[in-house]
This record gives structure tokens, sequence and C-alpha cells, in this order.
């Protein structure tokens, strides 16, 4: 089946994109309406104004100098850094980087968060043929097209960090790290050169591996029935990408996320953002699956297919529950102050967001996708999936707006604007690469298997 | 379920030229026929090595865990080490069946019998281990929340031992279901084919009077998939809470929030050794290796390769945030790990969990069955390592210098040990003489989808009818 991406598709997401443009523009115009000259008055204003939640957060930053300093200082051994900041950030200024950063996160959040769906696709992908499933040969193509976005959104997200510099990263701002301690002991690891070299590899592997064994599934279809050479050589590049992936996931997990709280580290972190993309990832697939099927170009993916994906988002959305809950508690439990402070910002100041996530991402799927009828029915799963991609937007924006803007986050015209644009860019290289190749990977030696699958 | 179309390429899961009739003869011929010499010579080893065990159980508990190497310092050594160890063993099990069945992956069906068995053993020995290392084990009814006549005195619901005691024991009671469930339509084979009365009874009473109605089985496929869907997270759940034990605490080296999932794939990790262990001596003994091919044992170890790398990731990862962190008790309890006084523990964890699975990249390797009865048990060795390390050397060097200390087991503890393995083996010979140790039934739902002789049949492109 042949699939061409519409006319009105594509002009759909340009206007996204536009207006997302638009949003994003906006949102540094405000931002940066708040300059050092017109601070204190704004700030007055604020005041004024009685808001609530302003005057309340107002009272609080006597002890906390910096959007970046919450993560720490209840320990004694960060006690320069807070003598450090204590003369050097007022209030004002204080303030004023956290309006600054916002359009800067608002923009990473969004271009992480949808790249880390075509991320997680890959990973998806490399595990069919490693594990030579027989249901999943019918979904490669749009495994494929939905991966074609790796390069393009990994190598945005490593632009705006490194445009946004320490906007995001606080570890990139010379004067804060020549105060800081406990950065300095991690200069061997937090240097932005270094950071940007680890992020070209990582993206060199991924992007390597999706280019080929897109090639190699390409040319399967061409060759001799008998002949499953790219098969093999596909599975062998799964294999060898697999392991490459264990390891620079996490890596890239700590650099480009853990890394916007410098002083706060968790073992865990790299696994529990892999849960994140997986079931994010899986959710396209299902999405992208039923649109392409309520075209009538997908008459082999049957509701067993669907089935299947929808197991899958249960599945990885309880999975995604237990790091959450694992990571957590061992933190709430032990109470180690240098660990702890992550998570009371996060609940003090991200209550909704914080707990709303593990609602959307835990709850919802648990009682949608928990009967088996309701995972075959479309509008079920694209409901579900829904919830599912808001809430994993939502745990991206908690791991990165309380470094970035503490307290002063709001989804406003900057973030609404990056999700619209990224939305935007991901479906107009997504659809036009699921153009390029007819939507049966026919050669697959699996795919007859594929094609009668029924559960 | 999946059609009976299978690609060509899928190798056959069932060697030979097995009819339905050769399969129920084959399983059930282990359990019809008598024990040989070689089976008596081990049970009496086993039986010799449990009964020494009991001995030393019911020496320190007449006479106190005094007895035993611990100290002040370090008061958890080889108890719970045995008992991790033992849990994470049992992992396999529920893995083989639950996690591979919801997986649908056939090959599961000639090993899920005796990895369930196995599991359930384990988790036996396991189970002594909370009980004999208390002090006063006499009052291990008081974590239950009974109510009682101290005014109602409860259990603290916040400490992992506690939560320890919920999940092994539901751990056990589930696995224990799920496993008898699946016996059933086997037993009642057993029940069927028995001449003599007296096994004709027994079986017929541990059948629960199974006749294979359409009905029947449709429930039994049913109430599968649930106890699977219901095991999967326990099993996840029941090794975390194990690991709770530890990186709940603040003891450097203990405190980390990857113990859950790095505890549950070395769990995976270890028991899919001992599975394969046990299966490769069985495989010969009983005569199933038309059964449990070497396909079945390169896939183990495929899984065994898979979650040693991601124990090895796991511990690179440990590594790191130990440097990254900046905290110096931390960095301390790793480099105390790798240079300080356990530091062989350490290596032999390293290289029996890191290195040895990787030889399995190798598919010669991979398939040579000498190579992977000795790896897999190096791997067992390793994980017991690594419980020792991960217990041990946190413990015996932690915030205050004055209290660094050593530890080095009695012939108690080492006797305990020993006792374990000899009543995990005793279970396991009678079970394998007993029970049916291959799930027939489900082995006859593959056999025309993935049998040599059926897929034979089909790529000739002849009929499958009047086969059998």
């Amino acid at each position: 089946m042949e699939y061409k991406i519409s006319n009105r598709l594509r002009t759909g997401a340009i206007i996204l994109m536009i207006l997302g443009v638009l949003g994003v523009g906006y949102g540094f115009m405000d931002a940066y309406s708040v300059n050092e000259d017109n601070i204190t008055e704004f700030l007055a204003n604020e005041d004024h104004h009685g808001d609530e939640h302003a005057t309340e957060s107002h009272g609080e930053e006597h002890d906390m100098s910096t959007a970046h300093a919450e993560e720490s200082h209840a320990d004694d051994a960060h006690g320069a850094e807070v003598e450090a900041e204590g003369h050097e950030m007022t209030h004002e200024e204080h303030v004023l980087h956290q309006l600054h950063n916002r359009p800067y996160a608002a923009l990473y959040v969004a271009a992480f968060f949808f790249f880390m769906i075509s991320l997680g696709v890959l990973a998806f992908y490399a595990i069919q043929y490693a594990a030579q499933a027989g249901w999943s040969p019918v979904l490669f193509r749009v495994m494929e097209g939905i991966t074609s976005y790796v390069l393009p959104g990994g190598a945005l997200v490593l632009l705006i960090a490194f445009f946004a510099d320490s906007h995001i990263f606080i570890w990139m701002d010379e004067n804060v790290v020549a105060h800081d301690a406990i950065i300095q002991n991690k200069s061997g690891w937090l240097d932005k050169t270094w950071f940007m070299i680890r992020g070209l590899i990582f993206l060199g592997g991924w992007s390597a591996y999706r280019h080929f064994s897109r090639k190699f599934s390409v040319a399967q279809d061409l060759a001799d029935i008998n002949d499953n050479s790219n098969f093999k050589k596909n599975f062998r590049i799964s294999a060898a990408f697999l392991v490459f992936y264990i390891y620079t996931e996490s890596i890239m997990s700590w650099d480009w996320i853990m890394s916007v709280d410098p002083h706060w580290f968790s073992t865990l972190f790299g696994w529990y953002v892999f849960a994140s993309m997986f079931v994010s990832g899986i959710t396209v697939i299902a999405l992208i699956t039923i649109f392409l099927k309520s075209k009538g170009l997908l008459p082999f993916v049957n509701d067993s297919h669907i089935h299947d994906l929808a197991k899958f988002m249960f599945g990885i959305s309880i999975f995604w529950t237990y790091l959450w809950f694992s990571q957590f508690m061992l933190i709430w439990y032990a109470n180690i102050p240098e660990e702890v402070t992550y998570f009371v910002t996060r609940i003090e100041d991200y209550n909704l967001p914080f707990f709303g996530m593990v609602a959307m991402n835990f709850l919802f799927p648990l009682l949608l996708l928990m009967n088996s009828d309701y995972k075959r029915i479309p509008w079920f799963v694209v409901m579900a999936g829904v919830v599912i991609l808001f809430g994993h937007y939502l745990d991206i924006f908690n791991m990165i707006m309380p470094a970035t803007v503490g307290d002063r986050w709001f989804i406003g015209f900057p973030e609404i604007g990056s999700v619209l644009f990224f939305g935007g860019l991901f479906m107009l290289i997504v659809f036009t690469s699921l153009g390029k190749y007819p939507l049966l990977a026919k050669g697959s030696p699996f795919i007859k298997e594929s094609e009668h699958f029924h559960y | 379920m999946a059609s009976h179309y299978e690609a060509p390429i899928r190798r056959p899961l069932v060697t030979g030229e097995k009819s339905y009739h050769d399969v129920t003869v084959d399983v059930a011929r282990p359990v019809e026929g008598k024990a040989n010499r070689a089976w008596w010579i081990v049970f009496s080893i086993a039986l010799v090595a449990f009964l020494w065990g009991i001995g030393c159980i019911i020496y320190t508990v007449s006479t106190g865990i005094g007895v035993w190497g611990l100290n002040k310092t370090v008061n958890w050594a080889w108890d719970i080490t045995n008992f991790v160890w033992w849990v994470g063993i049992g992992h396999a099990g529920t893995l083989i069946s639950a996690v591979l069945l919801l997986f649908r992956q056939k090959w599961r069906m000639a090993i899920n019998r005796s990895a369930e068995a196995m599991t359930i053993f384990a988790v036996f020995q396991a189970g002594l281990f909370p009980i004999i290392h208390m002090g006063r084990p006499w009052l291990a009814y008081w974590v239950l929340p009974i109510p009682n006549q101290f005014g109602s005195l409860w259990v603290n619901f916040n400490s992992p031992l506690l939560w320890d005691v919920f999940a092994i024991s539901t751990y056990l009671s589930v696995s224990l279901v799920f496993w008898w469930t699946g016996l059933l339509p086997d037993f009642a084979m057993l029940r069927d084919r028995a001449v003599r009365p007296f096994q004709k009874k027994i079986y017929a009473l541990v059948s629960f009077g199974w006749s294979g109605r359409a009905k029947d089985w449709q429930r039994f496929e049913e109430v599968s998939l649930v106890l699977a869907g219901l095991a999967t997270p326990l099993v996840l759940s029941v090794h975390t809470i194990v690991s709770f034990d530890f990186a709940t605490s603040i003891v450097p080296g203990w405190h980390t929030t990857i113990f859950p999932p790095y505890f549950v794939a070395g769990a995976i990790f270890s028991g899919f050794a001992m599975v394969n262990t046990l299966l490769i001596i069985m495989r010969k003994v009983c005569n199933l290796e038309d059964y449990i091919t070497v396909q079945h044992i390169e896939l183990m170890n495929i899984v065994i390769m898979l979650t040693g790398s991601i124990v090895g990731v796991a511990y690179i990862t440990e590594l790191f945030i130990a440097w990254y962190s900046g905290v110096e008790y931390e960095q301390f309890a790793f480099l105390n790990r790798a240079t300080g006084p356990y530091w062989w523990a350490y290596w032999c964890m390293m290289s029996f969990n890191v290195f040895s699975p990787q030889f399995m990249w190798s598919k010669k390797l991979r398939t040579s069955i000498m190579f992977s009865f000795f790896i897999s048990i190096v791997v067992n060795i390793g994980m017991w390592f690594e419980r020792f390390v991960i217990i041990v050397t946190s413990l015996h060097r932690d915030y205050l210098p004055s209290s660094w200390t050593m530890f080095s087991p009695t012939f108690v503890d080492i006797g305990i040990f020993i006792g374990t393995i000899g009543f995990f083996f005793v279970l396991f010979l009678l079970y394998a003489r007993t029970f049916p140790v291959i799930a027939q039934a489900e082995i006859k739902t593959i056999l025309k989808s993935s049998g040599e002789r059926y897929k034979r049949i089909r790529e000739n492109g002849e009929t499958l009818s009047g086969t059998g």
C-alpha cells in the first residue's frame, strides 16, 4: 500500500509550526520585556496585585537563592556555595533568571519530548528484530517512518542545549561554577565541549543504526524470496544497537536531563527516562497505525495488532510507574537532604503536574486498557494514548522546569507554542517519510505470520 | 491464540518423530519407572546435607545467633546473602511461566514446569532464613498483624522487612497455585495411565477430577493468563521489595535507587542460570533431549546474556554515579569494594557476572551444552558473591571508621547454606520422580505447529490429516 502525505496534512503541520514559532517568539519577547531596569517594578506590581502564588513564593525566596540552588543547600558541605551565591545574587536577579530561562526551557522540553518518542520507537523496532517477533513486521514501516525523526529531532535538542547554554544547564555558567565546589568536582564530566561531543556520538550511533536498518529493510522487500541476508543483517545490527542504546540512553539521560539539577543524582534515572520514552514511542506507533488504518492504508493490520500495541502501552505504563515509584519512594524514605530536595521542590511548587502525571501515566492507562475488548477498539486506544502522551510531556516538564524556572512555571504561550512547533515538525517529517516506501515490509521472513496474526 | 501457521525459518521445538502419544509416554516414563542407583546416590547425598543443615539450624536456634560469624557491625551476612540468592533463583520460574507466556514464547512449554518447581523449592529455602536469622524466632508470629491481648499491638508497616513477609508469602502462594493449576491436566494423564491402584488413587486425588472438557480448557487458559498477568508484577515487586531491604537504608553502597530493577535483572540472570544447570542434567537423565533441545538451552543462554548485560550496565551506573555524586562515603564504598579487604569477592562478582555471560555472543559457545553448563554454575557463584559484596562490603566499612571491622563465617553459617542446597535437591529429586516434569498438555498444543515432524510434512506441501 502506498501512502502519500496529503496536502491537508502538510499544510496543517506547517500551520502548527508557524503558530508554534509565533508562540515561542512571543514567549521570548514577553520574558525579555522584564530586564534589569524594570524588574523591581515588575516584582512590586506582582506584590501589589496580591497574586497569591507570587507572594507565597516571595516569602520563601530568602532560603532559595537561585532556581538552581534548591537542589542542595540543606547540607552543610554546600555552605560555601550558599555563601557565594548569597552575596552574588539578589532576589531580583534570581527572578530575572527564572523569567528569562522559561522560553528556553519550554523549547527544550518539547524538543526532547518529540525526540524521545522517535528514539523510543527505534528501541522498540530493534527489539522486534532481535526478538524475531512474529506479530509486528506489518508495523515495521510505520515504525521506520517515526524513527526518521531521530536525527533531526536529536540534532535540534543538541542545538537548543548549545544555544540555551546556562539558561538550562546552570553548570555551563562559569560564574556559578567558580563558586560551586560540588559542580567543580564534576567538571571532568560536566563540560560543554565534552557534553556536545558525547551528544554527537550518541546521535551518530542512533541515526547510523536507523539509516542501515531502514536500508536493509527496504532491500529485503526487493530481494529474492529465499534470500534472508538483509533480514539477518538487520537482526545483527539490531542486537548491536541495543547494546549501544542501553549505555548511551543512560548517559544521555544523565547529560541531557539529570544535569539540569547538577547537585542531584539518582542511579535509576537513565532507566526511568527509558520507560518514559518507550511507552510514549509505543503509544505513537499505535496512534499512527490507527490513523493510517482509518484511511484504509493498512488492510493487513487487524485488531489483534492494535490489541498487542495497547497491551504494551498498558504494560509499559505500569513499568514506568514502577520505576517512578521506586525512585521516589527510596528517596522519600531515606530522606537524605542532598537527594530529597529534588522531590521537595517538585511537591511544593509542582504539586499538580507532579501528581497529575502519575494519574495520567498510571491510573488512566491502568483503568482504560485493562479490559481485553477495549484494547481492540481504536477510539479507546486513541483516548488512552492521548492521555499517556500528555502525561509523559508533563513528566519531562517536571524534570526540566523546576531547575530552570523554579516556581515561576506556567503552561502558556512558550510551552504550548513549542509543543505545536515540534509537533508540526514531527508530523511533517514522519508522514513525509511514511510516503517514501510501501507500507508493508513484504520481504520480512515473518511477514506471513504477522499478516495472519490473530490473538 | 496465534494461528497454526509458523514461518519456515523458525526452528522446531520438538525434535524427532513425535506424535501425541509419544509425548505422553516420554513424559510419564520417569514417573512410572523405578529410580536407578544414581538417583539414590544423589538423593542420599542431598539428604545428608539437608540433615546436617537441620542440625546447624537447631544448634543456632537453641544456642543463639552468636554461633554465626556476625558481629556488631556486620549484622547481616550469610543469612541474608543466602536469602536473597535463593529468592533470586526462584524468580526465573515465574519469569518462564508468566512473562514468557505473556510474550507468547512457545519454547517455554518444555521448561516451565521444572522452572516453577525450582521457584517453589527455592522460595522454601529462602523462607527459612528470615525465620532462623531472628534472635527469637519463636516470636516470629509477631510480624503478622493479628489482633492480640497486648491492646492490639500491631506491626509497623513502614519496614521493608515486613513487606518481605507479605511479598514472600504471597509469592509462594501464587506460584504454588499457578504451578498446581498447570499440573491438573498432567496429573490427570498420569491418573489415567496408572495401573497400580495406589498410584491411581494418589494421582486422582491431586488432579482434582480433571476431565478435560472444552469448557474446562477454556477456563484453564483464562486462569493461566490472568495468573500470568498477576504473577508478572508480583515477581517484579517481590525482588524489588527484597532490594528495598537495602535501598531504603542510608548505608553508603546500599542506598541507591537503581536497586529495584537491578535486583530483578540479577534475579532473572541467576534464576535462568539455575534452570540451565538443572535442565541440562534433567534432559540427559530423563531422556528428554527431544523436548529440551539445544535451541532451548541457547535461548536461555541468550536471556542470561541479556540480563547479565543489564546487570553490567547497573554496575557501571553505580560506579559512575558514586563518582558523580561527590559524596565521599559513596565513593569510598565503591573504592573499598574494588580495592579493600574483600576485593577478591568483588572481582569474582565482576568477572563471573559481567564478563562470563558475554561469551554467549558466540553462537558456537552458546549452543555448546558443556559450556552452557559451566557458565550456568559460574553465574550462580557470581550472583552469590554479588549479594555478599553488596551486603558485607557496605556494612563492614561505613560512616564511622571506629566501627570498621571484618566478617568471616563460621561452620554454622556455611552448614546452614549447605543444608539449604541439600534440602533444595531433596525436593527437586523427589519432584523429578513423581511429577510430570514437562507440561505435556502444553507441548501437545505446539506439536503440530512447531514439531519437527509436522513442520517437515507441511514444508513438503503434504496434508496433516491422518497424522495423529
